[in-house]
């Protein structure tokens, strides 16, 4: 039960940043992983205009083998994470974290340009950290039966 | 001196109103104010960025952040000898090397980033080196630098703060910052601050050390 993968979308969908967070990650060429970044943004617009309730967009898709979650800042850059179907994780916590690494990490770096892909070691690192800590608390609270940490 | 003690007693006497600039406020602020990491960190990103825009090479952009460190680190001694001692500045003049750089690595620290550095070392190699250590400058705290830019360290900011104290305290010298790879296998980067001083600093410390 483990994360597959982080997409960063930025605000005129395209992909700036995607991680694999597991072995159990698909393996794909940088092309696909620049499809799939792209239609999601599609998708999430989309989604907001045929909704029938005042949406922001695609918050969370949850399937069989899957669960997708994604966050959308009021800047427009959208936070996407899957996981397999089954983790015991707070998505929603996760993206959180993300989002705070990514303001903290990204946008302090003098050499990191707005809306292009990232490329900055100390947030990859930050990333695999917070994902260490989620599987590391999750496997604690197995035996209480997946209580709040 | 005391013009300045009256001015600050006249803005603390006149009533309950809230100081209407930064000039009028009291030199020695009392508790210590402190000032927003992320306000700094976006403010020394563009730093960052003014000198990457006027340099042609990566000692360039050091170079630059150096000088502009240097800049402060001359107003830096005055404020800072000022504050001390509750702000009497009655706190000692420092002619000795040993006095000036225990002075910097732990008052001067901590008048700037609230701790004290982490040590302050003399070469083996050579007399005339210096070298403080300091684990996760605040500079390099949120910076990554990308493989195009080697070894650039945005700590050549800070190394131009202590240059820049040490010249106004009539110890000439020059300071760089250098990245060395930590001994007990941790992920960062350690920084170190290199300070030689000049020879004419060697000679008067020898002088002095004869007279006792």
């Amino acid at each position: 039960m483990t994360f597959l993968q982080l997409f960063i979308i930025n605000r005129s969908g395209g992909l700036i940043y995607n991680q694999d967070l597991s072995p159990a990650a698909p393996r794909l060429d940088t092309n696909d992983w620049l499809r799939m970044g792209s239609t999601f943004h599609s998708l999430h617009a989309i989604a907001a205009q045929i909704a029938p309730i005042v949406t922001s967009g695609i918050e969370k898709i949850e399937t069989d083998t899957l669960k997708l979650q994604s966050f959308q800042t009021r800047t427009g850059i959208k936070f996407v994470i899957t996981a397999e179907a089954g983790s015991p994780f707070d998505l929603d916590d996760v993206l959180h974290s993300v989002y705070e690494a990514y303001a903290d990490l990204v946008l302090k770096n003098p050499f990191y340009e707005l809306e292009q892909p990232i490329s900055c070691q100390l947030f990859t690192d930050q990333i695999n950290r917070i994902c260490a800590a989620q599987m590391g608390g999750s496997k604690a609270s197995r035996g209480a039966g997946y209580s709040m940490y | 001196m005391a013009a300045l003690s009256s001015s600050s007693r006249g803005a603390a006497s006149g009533g309950t109103r809230q100081n209407s600039s930064t000039l009028d406020r009291p030199i020695v602020l009392r508790p210590r104010l402190e000032v927003s990491l992320s306000a700094f960190a976006f403010l020394f990103s563009e730093i960052v960025q003014y000198a990457q825009a006027r340099s042609m090479s990566i000692s360039d952009i050091e170079q630059q952040l150096y000088t502009q460190g240097t800049g402060i680190g001359h107003k830096l001694l005055e404020l800072q000898c000022l504050r001390e001692k509750q702000g009497k500045g009655e706190g000692k003049r420092q002619n000795r090397l040993i006095g000036i750089l225990t002075f910097i690595s732990s008052d001067v620290w901590k008048g700037l980033f609230g701790k004290a550095a982490d040590s302050l070392e003399k070469s083996n190699e050579d007399e005339d080196e210096y070298m403080i250590h300091e684990a996760e400058p605040v500079t390099n705290q949120f910076v990554s630098v990308p493989q195009s830019m080697g070894n650039l360290n945005c700590a050549a900011f800070i190394a131009g703060i202590i240059a820049g104290i040490l010249q106004s305290a009539d110890f000439p010298c020059e300071v760089s910052a250098l990245l060395t790879r930590p001994d007990d296998g941790g992920t960062r980067d350690r920084t170190v601050y290199l300070i030689k001083f000049s020879p004419e600093v060697m000679d008067r410390e020898e002088r002095l050390e004869k007279k006792g």
